[in-house]
């Protein structure tokens, strides 16, 4: 058996207070996450359980507590360099143009500037944003810059790709697009990827797998399910097939409860 | 007629050169002797003698700048003193600037010293640097020097604290090391901090050199306004501060322009245009 792209093992993240070293949070306790090459899996959960956290222990840019993270079999060090990431809010450089920006990483890598540039205005054009290179990221909207952003990683080539919400800003019908556009190019390249939300619906729509997340402080998974629906799909038309709607009320079941339990604990703090 | 002068954006730059001509044909009405009656002085010559007369400061700089030809030495002293008091203060305050604001434990040994050198009234180290330096534009260079820096210092530290930590760690999954965070980032985001100090620091850098040679020196237009002070010659050194105003301009509008060249990323309010 192949070693597993991604692999958390017992991961545990407290975070303690600046101010007052006594205050403790752990964001996620002992969680334990394979992802396969190929794999596309969704973590959902409610609300502040540590998602993020999880997301950017991932990445390498936050050390757990406790526990390993393991990429290809290797320990992670440092920064993931194997790992694209997605983040939630605004990412790209306000100085940069799109088509800069999408050079970024090309660069900082050592590639030469025509060479970037070449693999730049493809993936622009690839995420429907040829016409756009010389724009500033204040001149595009929302959704243009999301697909900045996916250029920006993807031109990378990656083999993990970690998205941290990346579509939770964009109107619905902006978003399917733009889950179906992401749908066409993991499945063209098949890499690992490592979806966070707290959509549901995108979850299923989009996975192979999805793990549950408990509600926080503590977080840790409390169910995984198989996504056994057929690809390729529409994630507007897979909505409304039969399978989609079980597999929806048997990881809601699951997830109720905990939604319902974090809200009762953010009401309790405020 | 009205409708056509009207205060609008198209008749900004009149309505502004009409300001200008107001103020001085008001100067022009209560100096010139004998135009109206004196009210609060005792004879017609002396509002004359305290607020000097425009035409003849105009004839002053006309003499300056093509009867004599004997300005564009001190000009150039001033102007060279003030450019060199600008590029070091901002030079020196952009790297001490990033260095603190990227070793939190060299920030927080030296935090006391720099507060106290900031509150520090500065223009009191005139002299002593006189002193240290001379009499020629060294001296100048240096005060020009510690009130340009602080003011750039304390902008680029805020500038580079600032940084979004979104792009910050973005750009480190992108692969950016130490070096290139600095340049591709840090800097980037500071920059809009430091030129809304720069314009600041123009008129500081300015000021570093006139009172500097003021206070002693050989050469300079601060130098023509001290010699003219000392013959109560008020129409020369109000000649002096003209000239010195136009030029703090032209280079407050050559920052302007630097500015509108390297933040052309940056959001303007109100970028449409109408059809």
């Amino acid at each position: 058996m192949t070693a597993p792209a991604l692999s958390l093992t017992g991961v545990t993240c407290t975070f303690i207070s600046r101010d007052d070293r006594s205050q403790r949070y752990t964001a996620v306790r002992d969680v334990t996450v394979d992802i396969a090459p190929g794999e596309f899996v969704s973590v959902v959960g409610p609300t502040g359980c540590g998602k993020s956290t999880l997301l950017n222990v991932a990445a390498g840019l936050l050390e757990p507590s406790a526990g390993a993270v393991r990429v290809f079999g290797e320990p992670l060090a440092g920064i993931n360099a194997r790992a694209g990431y997605m983040f939630q809010t605004e990412a790209l450089m306000p100085w940069r143009t799109a088509r800069a920006n999408v050079m970024a990483g090309l660069e900082f890598r050592g590639a030469s500037p025509a060479d970037a540039g070449a693999r730049a205005d493809e993936w622009l054009k690839r995420v429907g944003l040829g016409g756009f290179g010389d724009r500033y990221p204040h001149q595009l909207s929302g959704g243009m810059r999301k697909r900045t952003a996916l250029a920006q990683t993807l031109v990378l080539d990656p083999d993990i790709i970690l998205m941290d919400e990346p579509f939770s800003a964009l109107d619905i019908q902006t978003r399917q697009l733009m889950e179906n556009e992401v749908l066409e190019l993991w499945a063209a390249k098949r890499k690992a990827v490592l979806f966070i939300t707290h959509d549901l619906d995108e979850a299923i729509a989009m996975s192979d797998r999805v793990v549950v997340l408990s509600a926080g402080p503590a977080s840790h998974p409390i169910g995984e399910f198989v996504i056994d629906l057929p690809r390729p799909r529409d994630v507007a038309e897979v909505r409304i097939t039969p399978r989609f709607i079980d597999l929806h009320k048997a990881i809601w079941d699951v997830l109720r409860e905990e939604v319902l339990k974090g809200y009762a604990q953010q009401k309790l703090a405020a | 007629m009205w409708k056509l002068l009207r205060p609008r954006s198209a008749t900004l730059r009149l309505w502004q050169v009409m300001v200008l001509l107001a103020i001085f044909a008001f100067w022009w009405a209560m100096t010139t002797p004998g135009f109206i009656p004196p009210f609060m002085f005792e004879n017609d010559r002396q509002a004359a003698f305290f607020f000097g007369e425009p035409v003849k400061i105009f004839v002053r700089i006309w003499d300056w700048f093509v009867t004599d030809h004997d300005i564009y030495g001190h000009l150039w002293v001033t102007l060279l003193e003030t450019v060199l008091a600008f590029a070091s203060g901002t030079a020196a305050g952009l790297v001490i600037g990033m260095w603190l604001a990227l070793s939190p434990i060299a920030a927080a040994i030296l935090d006391p010293y720099i507060k106290a050198l900031n509150s520090m009234p500065r223009v009191i180290l005139a002299p002593i640097f006189a002193v240290w330096f001379g009499l020629g534009i060294a001296s100048k260079v240096a005060l020009g020097f510690t009130l340009v820096f602080f003011i750039v210092f304390f902008n680029v530290y805020q500038g580079v604290k600032e940084v979004s930590p979104t792009v910050l760690a973005n750009a480190r999954m992108l692969g950016a090391g130490r070096n290139q965070l600095l340049r591709h980032v840090y800097l980037p985001s500071a920059t809009s901090w430091v030129f809304s100090s720069l314009h600041t620091s123009v008129g500081l850098a300015f000021v570093g050199a006139v009172v500097g040679e003021y206070l002693g020196s050989a050469r300079g237009v601060g130098y023509l306004i001290l010699q003219a002070e000392g013959t109560f010659d008020i129409n020369t050194v109000m000649a002096g501060i003209l000239v010195l105003t136009a030029f703090a301009l032209v280079l407050d509008g050559v920052v302007g322009r630097v500015e509108a060249h390297l933040m052309r990323w940056q959001p303007r309010a109100g970028e449409t245009e109408k059809l």
